[in-house]
Parts: structure tokens; sequence; C-alpha cells
């Protein structure tokens, strides 16, 4: 039975900053300038939208986003208490707000100063001082999410035989890539393999190029229903399939969420992983690309790693073309939100690195804690 | 690895639900939450039985025996107050009972570990009244 959410939505507008290490402006500013684009580009008035959401530990709730916006009646809004993970999960969640006549215009926007202000990489932002769960983790010196992802790593190396070498092609596909975005922050510089083995260790396994940026930038996206969206200005990029799942509690640091994801989520969506034209994947650790290729079913379990070092994520030649924009690796690392609109840029014909013919357009925004499929409107 | 020689980590700031864990490593007893209903072992301590649904638990103590189910080695001092303490390895230790345990290897140098290296635990004390479960070579 087809899904009531199939194709019902669109994101009809995409926005974004410029990415840098220090943006001089307020998370608040980074949102609303990303906002007003994504308006811009859908063609839709500020004052139009009556639904808000964002993930954030970070200053800019949607109470604020509303007055800035001129927004009189906020019909809709919520923020999901997560790291990053979860910009894929709140498409879902505004779908299923549209289709249910909750809202009609809503917003999905991430500001953040991930360089310049509280920093993920140092743990700024999630350590929790030993208390609650991290009481069993921090003392031991796991203090930021690298250090639980790269224990996932290892165990998955160990499982499957996947090598750092391989891992260092889906950084190294990445880069070529971002040679192609101008707005890419590593725009212009070239990365080897031989670079990304002989870069210095920070958690082993991760070398330095597994791991993504630490960015200033802001991005967001406009969901309206698929109706409204065939007379705006874009290319509707319609919604064929979106959802979420939470996090494993009780895991032996193999699976990833995308393995409990992704047989709902191929059931909700009527497509098979093979039909996929292209993907971006949550890039926060090079590894994590050939887990989530495993994991969703693009390829066999082991079969990642060999996968990306025969060239098959590349845009030039590769038989699924991952993070076309540069990712979290080589574009910006805005916590999904660059990837979504990067998605949303591959059915609409307008990437950097477009995929010719380009039909289903898969995002992962978090390794299975959210996943999105658009359909090009025919 | 001596108390005074470990990086400035977080020290653990036990709860309600997990405080006899940290009672019993206080007393040299390494000890897992097991369920009174289902004996189920849940790690770490949470109020409800996952299996069952029960509240009520009691704790197991373990052999203190195990092997290296993963691990991590950290290079780059992500804060300051690190620098001189890197790199330092972290383990999953697999308990020969089943559970998981986060931990680190006292006496094994970074190029050693192994998966599957089968150690054994030592309760190192770091003040404050708070003892951790660390782990050497078997
Ligand atoms: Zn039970």
């Amino acid at each position: 039975m087809p899904s009531p959410l199939t194709n019902r939505v669109a994101i009809a507008g995409v926005g974004e900053t410029d990415y840098s290490r220090e943006s001089g402006r307020s998370e608040m500013m980074l949102a609303l300038q990303a906002i007003k684009a994504a308006l811009d580009d859908a063609g839709i008035a500020p004052a139009e939208v009556d639904g808000l959401m964002t993930w954030r530990v970070d200053n800019t709730s949607e109470a604020e986003i509303a007055a800035n916006l001129g927004v009189k009646d906020l019909a809709w809004f919520g923020d999901i208490n997560q790291a990053g993970n979860v910009g894929a999960a709140l498409v879902a969640h505004a779908s299923a707000a549209i289709v249910a006549g909750l809202a009609n215009v809503v917003v999905i926007y991430r500001g953040m100063n991930g360089r310049s202000g509280a920093r993920y990489g140092r743990g700024e932002v999630t350590g929790r001082r030993g208390q609650g769960g991290s009481a069993f983790t921090e003392p031991f010196g796991l203090l930021t999410p690298q250090h639980g992802l790269a224990m996932t790593a290892r165990r998955r190396m160990h499982e499957f035989g996947t090598t750092s070498r391989q891992f260092g092609y889906v950084a190294v596909s990445e880069r070529e890539h971002a040679l192609r975005n101008p707005r890419a922050t590593f725009y212009g510089k070239s990365l080897s393999i031989e670079d990304h083995q002989e870069s210095r260790l920070i958690v082993d396994p991760f070398h330095l190029y597994d791991c993504c940026l630490e960015t200033d930038g802001g991005g967001a996206l406009v969901l309206v229903s698929a109706e409204r969206a065939r007379d705006l200005r874009q290319p509707p990029a319609l919604i064929r399939a979106a959802a979420q799942a939470g996090y494993a509690r009780d895991r032996e640091f193999i699976d990833t969420a995308a393995a409990s994801l992704a047989p709902r989520f191929w059931a909700q969506a009527e497509v098979a992983p093979s039909e996929v034209d292209v993907a971006q994947i949550y890039d926060h650790f090079a590894p994590f690309v050939v887990f989530a290729l495993e994991d969703y079913g693009f390829v066999e379990r082991g079969q990642g790693g060999p996968f990306v070092e025969g060239g098959g994520i590349r845009a030039e030649g590769g038989t699924l073309p991952v993070n076309t924009s540069g990712g979290h690796l080589s574009e910006a690392y805005l916590q999904g939100m660059n990837q979504l609109i990067e998605g949303v840029r591959q059915v609409r014909g307008q990437s950097t690195a477009q995929v010719a013919d380009c039909h289903l357009s898969f995002v992962d925004t978090g390794i299975g804690t959210g996943a999105l499929l658009l359909e090009r409107a025919s | 690895m001596t108390s005074e020689a470990r990086p400035p980590f977080p020290p653990p700031v036990p709860t309600e639900d997990n405080q006899p864990f940290w009672d019993a490593l206080r007393e040299g007893r390494l000890v897992v939450q097991e369920c009174a209903e289902c004996a189920h072992l849940v790690h770490p301590p949470r109020p409800m039985c996952p299996e069952c649904g029960s509240f009520e638990k009691g704790w197991r103590e373990m052999s203190g025996r195990g092997e290296v189910y993963s691990y991590v080695v950290t290079h780059q001092a992500i804060h300051p107050s690190f620098s001189g303490h890197t790199p330092y390895a972290t383990a999953l230790v697999r308990l020969e009972e089943g559970p998981l345990l986060t931990t680190n290897l006292t006496d094994i140098a970074h190029d050693e570990i192994a998966i599957g290296m089968p150690v054994q635990v030592e309760f190192v004390a770091i003040g404050d009244g708070i003892t951790l479960p660390l782990f050497r070579r078997a």
C-alpha cells in the first residue's frame, strides 16, 4: 500500500549562506539569511511561512525566527533534541504536517557557528561532564561524538575486513566533487589517497581526512504541497519517502540506525536501492559512508570498501555518486543541511556535479537517523 | 597507568540508578545490574529492564575476565588540558558474562592492543571516593 506521504509534498526552495571558519555573524543572522534565500528561491513571501522546524544546540529559536519573518500565526514548530543528525527526519515531520493540513509553508533551517563558536570536535556541545550515561564513557576518555563512532568503525573493520585505505577513497571521491563546487570549503584543493593515508591520526582509526569540517554557516529548505509547488519558481523536488529512526541503545557497535530504518524506508518509497540515481550520506566521518552504503542495502555488508575503492561513488563514472557537493568532508559541515540542499539540486538538474537524467535522489542525515528520497516531478 | 598519570577525564557522577555499581567498585568488586524478574544483565544500569519491563533489580558480581571487543586511540588533544596526555587508548571489553564495558587498558602498549585479547579487571581509585574498573592483560 502506498504511503499517504508519497509525492504529496515538495521541497520548493533551498538556500544557504557562504561557508566559512569565522562568519562574524550571529547564528540567528546565518539562519535568517539562509531562510530568506530559500524563500526567494521558491518565490514565497516570508510572512506566508506558517511552520518552522530546526534541530539545534544553538541560538536560533523558532519564536525568534518567526518574529523576524513577520509570521503572524505560527501553526507548526518543533525541534528534536539530538546533536546533528536529524535533518531528513524533520522533512518527514514537516511533510506529515502539510499532508494533515496543520501547516502550509514549512521552513526547515539550521544556522550554526560550528567553527568560531562551540565546537563539536572538542566536545564543547555534546560533552556531559560525566553525568547521565556519560558516567560510563567520559571517565575513560570518550569525550566527543567521534570517539564512540571510531569504536564502531574499528569493530566493523574487524568484522568485514574494510581498510583505512578504502575509507580514504570516500574522502578522495568527495574532494573531486568539491573541486567542481565553488561554495565548497576545499574548492581548489585536491586530495590524493596518499594524502589521506599520510595525514595524522585524530582518533585511530580516523585520520584527519576522515573527519568532517567544522563550519560557520546556515541553510534552509521550504516545503509546500506538491500542488502548490508546481506553480512556483523552481522545479519541485517531490518527497517520495521520508522517515527517521532512533539510535539502538543496546547495540553491539556494529549496526548503524540505517540497519533498522532501511526495510521500512524502502517499503515506504516502493523503490529498491538499486534504482537510486544519486545519494548524499551523512559523512561526519568517512568510514560511515561505507557503513551507510552497506546498512541501507546499496551494497552487501563487506562490499562497501571495495565499492568506494573501485570508484563506485564518484560523480565521474560511479554507479552511485555520493556527496556530489563535497559533503561534510569537503564542502561544509552543516549537519546534513548542505546535503539536503544538494539532494534537491540533483533532482532539479542544478548540481555542480550533476548526475545525468537524475530521477531519484537519496539523502541520509545520520546513517539512519533520518532519510529522504526525492523524486523529479514529471 | 597510575591514577596520577591519567589524563584529566571527567569523573563519573553517580545517580540513584547506578550508585550500587560505583559502591561495589570501591569495595573491589565489579557488578552489573541484573533484572530480579528475568535475570537479564543491563549495562549501563537503567531503571527499567528492556527485556521484561521490571523495575526490580539486583547486582551480579562479574568474574572480571573478558576480552577486547573494540578500541580507539586518541591522538589529538581535544582540549589544552590533554596536552602531554595523548595518545591514550580507550577500549570496549566484552565481559565473559556478556556485557560490554568501556574502559582503559593499563599495561598494554597501543600498538599491541588487538581485538580478542584476553584481559582482567583491576580497580583503580581516582580520588573523591571513585574507583574505576580498568583492565590489564590476563
Ligand atoms: Zn527483566
